[in-house]
């Protein structure tokens, strides 16, 4: 090897080098409230990792280019890609969590497995992380998890709204008994995830619970439903995402099963689940906590001011504006932007740390009448956090796909926490247990 | 000039079979450990650690344990995660049934479980080889990841289906801290991977690369082909088992079946193919370049372009820039990084006056 190829190499090497140096980058202007974004924009699920982020951010720029920020702090935000990977995952949280003039303020991983891999972090680092939609659910238990909110609804809660809608269709919560219900659920950790809630209310309301499973990616689910037949329920929930909700539908179709008589969770029935499955998903429920639609005044202050004399902002593809994952996304971003609110009136109106921010979390109160300031009743549930309860929320809209879009059947049907609560205290204290934590005291929490 | 092994003599056998024959080689690997175990934990700040360091290393010690079955004995797996879920699962296992039980023995327990299952699935190489016996692995890890969820008592009945590692503390010493965590990652690798090392040089190294090289006059030389096969199995599962019970209880923390998917099978054998099959350090050199390029490529991509161009661009930019990088390097040297590294040494030997 000559001289001049040393030199290449060693140029080349400390290219590299001071490339990862730059990982700890970026001073930001001293009067900011640094939010860090850790999602995707490529792989398979990209729709899920762009539109979310894309309604998080445009909902921020709306406060800064409307009200210069939150009193008078700016909003400043840098995304990371993950790739939807787990390691990638926690390496973006390493490299962004110290960033901005206070540190990073939340993490709102959408992908449940980072959400694991920081479950220890947070709680040492004490930076909250903002579970919308996915994760743990018996991080729902603050006293357990202090750093983890899953806020709005969790898996347990939308599947007794799930139950609670089936009853009224019969006609009453009493007409459930001798009725046949089949859980179709992914084969996995998060597909098994609702089975003891549902073995419960089963046992409750004296309806015969048969769970059937799809093995992962579900992309031929002809046994499945087969079997179904056979059994001929009543009611199917149908607990699946990614390429097996549309295989779902279809082979429902099929094999004749009524397609209104099937109930989804959120995951099994976004626009992007349900084109593709196209006229045979037509009359298919899908409970959502997070309600699509672009008629809410919000979205139209977000066309205004952030897309409003040719600016440009997140989102590439403007049709996409009001769908599901947008729309969480803009849910992303009133939640995570009313908690600094709250911790604001506590620590005054400068950039907060991630643990000031943790308070915030905790005392959100978004009742009927904020909701309307902010220009999203409909949109978003009333939300009543505590230290003892993460959740806050705990209800969902029942939708039903019309063969082009989702059409609202019910308003807010609040789930039964008397059911979930006793399963997340338990799987809550068992962690506590396992990881030798001492739950804190809520009744002493400020 | 300065790599030159002129006027070093070997005037006995133990110094003609030391690891590094070479003094220039022995004071550079004396000066790596003291940077990874000295001046890394002063200097390294907890991205480092947590980022980048600890996955790293525990992907080697799979990848490693994927190139004594696949690099030396020839057998191509796909089932490396599925052995490095059975590690993680069964460290957790072991630590919540038996009292008192010690961390690393845990580990090694973990590793011996993965092993006795690697055998099993090893069993059917007696009978079917190349393309078949990948399919037989395939089968080894759809069936572990299956088994993982299926049977809650593996999960301790978690509804989640997922475990949560319990603390790590080894002779009162708690290794919480991401110094603490790396160390231990770091020592438990340098142990294991100087174990493979010498087993790759020895007898059964040596029954390895025949094995891998023509099984049949293997056979003929005497060497029990079945036997070494099934050796190379275990062995194979234990160092996945170990780096499976390493990144749950090191790394995440909490992990779900899902962790140890088909993808991670693939990422591990895109490892030992890139850092060069057939070699231990070529494990290191693979697991680094497959998993630092990309978090490398996005920190460079943010730098430059972060505010100009759409994030989902330069995203998508990095992916095609990572795919051509490794058709590239496969095609320049199809013996990996590995390969790279002794060319650069041969010709340090005549550097600076080539012939």
């Amino acid at each position: 090897m000559n001289a001049r190829n040393i030199v290449k190499r060693s140029v080349v090497i400390a290219a590299l080098g001071a490339a990862v140096s730059m990982a700890v980058p970026a001073m930001a202007a001293p009067n900011e409230q640094y939010f860090p974004l850790i999602g995707w924009r490529t792989g398979p699920l990209t729709p899920l990792g762009v539109n979310v982020a894309a309604g998080y951010i445009d909902y921020m720029d709306l406060l800064n280019k409307r009200d210069g920020g939150i009193n008078g702090v700016k909003l400043a935000w840098e995304e990371c890609e993950t790739a939807y990977k787990v390691d990638r995952g926690v390496e973006c949280y390493q490299r962004l969590k110290g960033n901005g003039p206070t540190g990073a303020s939340t993490f709102n991983p959408i992908n449940t497995g980072v959400v694991y891999a920081l479950l220890d972090r947070t709680a040492t680092d004490k930076i909250p992380i903002v579970t919308i939609g996915s994760g743990r659910t018996d991080t729902t238990d603050g006293s357990v998890f202090p750093y983890v909110f899953p806020l709005g609804t969790n898996y347990l809660s939308t599947n007794t709204v799930k139950i609670k809608f089936i009853g009224a269709q019969e006609g009453g919560m009493d007409k459930l008994k001798g009725k046949k219900i089949v859980n179709l659920h992914m084969d996995s950790a998060g597909g098994k995830e609702t089975i003891p809630l549902l073995d419960a209310q089963a046992k409750k309301y004296g309806f015969e619970i048969i769970h059937v499973p799809v093995a992962m990616p579900g992309s031929d689910q002809q046994a499945a439903w087969l079997e179904i037949r056979r059994i001929k329920p009543d009611w199917v929930i149908l607990r699946e995402w990614g390429v097996a909700p549309a295989v779902a539908l279809k082979t429902a179709e099929k094999t004749g099963f009524p397609i209104n008589r099937i109930v989804g969770v959120p995951f099994a029935g976004t626009e992007d689940d349900l084109v593709p499955a196209g006229e045979s998903a037509k009359g298919f429920y899908v409970v959502h906590p997070y309600p699509t639609g672009i008629n809410y005044p919000v979205i139209d202050e977000i066309k205004k001011y952030v897309y409003g004399g040719g600016n440009k902002g997140n989102l590439q593809d403007l049709t996409r504006m009001g769908l599901t994952y947008y729309n969480m996304g803009v849910t992303y971003g009133i939640i995570n932007t009313e908690a600094v609110r709250v911790a604001q009136k506590k620590f005054g109106n400068k950039p907060l740390t991630g643990e000031q921010i943790q308070w915030g979390l905790e005392n959100l109160n978004l009742d009927e009448k904020r909701l309307k300031e902010l220009g999203v009743t409909g949109l978003l549930q009333p939300i009543r956090s505590s230290c003892k309860d993460h959740e806050g929320g705990g209800a969902a809209k029942v939708f039903q796909w019309n063969g082009t879009a989702l059409v609202p059947v019910t308003d807010w049907i609040q789930g039964d926490k008397s059911l979930t609560r006793p399963l997340i205290e338990e799987s809550a204290a068992k962690y506590a247990k396992e990881k030798g934590i001492t739950p804190r005291d809520c009744s002493k929490a400020s | 000039m300065l790599y030159r092994e002129a006027g070093q003599y070997k005037i006995a056998y133990a110094t003609d079979q030391q690891i590094f024959p070479i003094l220039q080689d022995r004071a550079a690997f004396a000066a790596l450990m003291i940077l990874a175990f000295a001046i890394v934990p002063v200097v390294g700040t907890e991205y480092w650690f947590n980022g980048l360091l600890i996955p790293v290393l525990i992907l080697s010690l799979a990848t490693l344990g994927l190139n004594i079955l696949t690099g030396f004995a020839g057998q191509v797996s796909l089932g490396s995660a599925g052995f490095m879920g059975v590690g993680a699962f069964a460290a957790y296992n072991f630590m919540l049934r038996v009292d008192g039980m010690p961390v690393l023995g845990a580990f090694v327990l973990a590793g011996g479980c993965a092993s006795v299952i690697g055998v099993l699935f090893g069993l059917s190489c007696h009978r079917i080889k190349d393309f078949y016996l990948i399919v037989a692995t395939l089968g080894s890890q759809f069936f572990i990841e299956w088994a993982l969820t299926k049977f809650g008592w593996l999960t301790d009945y978690s509804p989640s289906g997922v475990i949560t590692a319990q603390k790590m503390v080894i002779l009162g010493v708690s290794f919480d801290t991401p110094v603490r965590r790396y160390l231990l990652v770091l020592a438990v690798v340098v142990i294991m991977a100087l174990a493979a090392k010498n087993m790759m040089r020895g007898a059964f190294g040596r029954n390895c690369m025949a094995v891998r090289d023509m099984d049949v006059a293997a056979g003929v030389i005497g060497i029990n082909v079945f036997r070494t096969k099934l050796l190379a199995f275990g062995i194979s599962a234990f160092y996945c088992g170990v780096a499976g019970a390493l990144w749950a209880y090191a790394y995440v923390g909490t992990v779900e079946p899902q962790a140890f998917d088909l993808d991670r099978s693939l990422q591990i054998l895109f490892m030992a193919i890139i850092g060069g099959l057939g070699s231990i350090m070529g494990s290191f050199l693979g697991a680094a370049f497959v998993m630092l390029t990309p978090i490398v490529m996005n920190i460079v991509g943010t730098a430059l372009f972060g505010h100009a161009i759409d994030a989902g661009i330069v995203a998508n930019v990095e992916h095609i820039i990572y795919g051509v990088l490794i058709i590239w390097l496969l095609i320049v040297e199809p013996h990996g990084l590995v390969r790279l590294w002794q060319i650069g040494k041969e010709k340090l030997r005549l550097w600076p006056f080539p012939h």
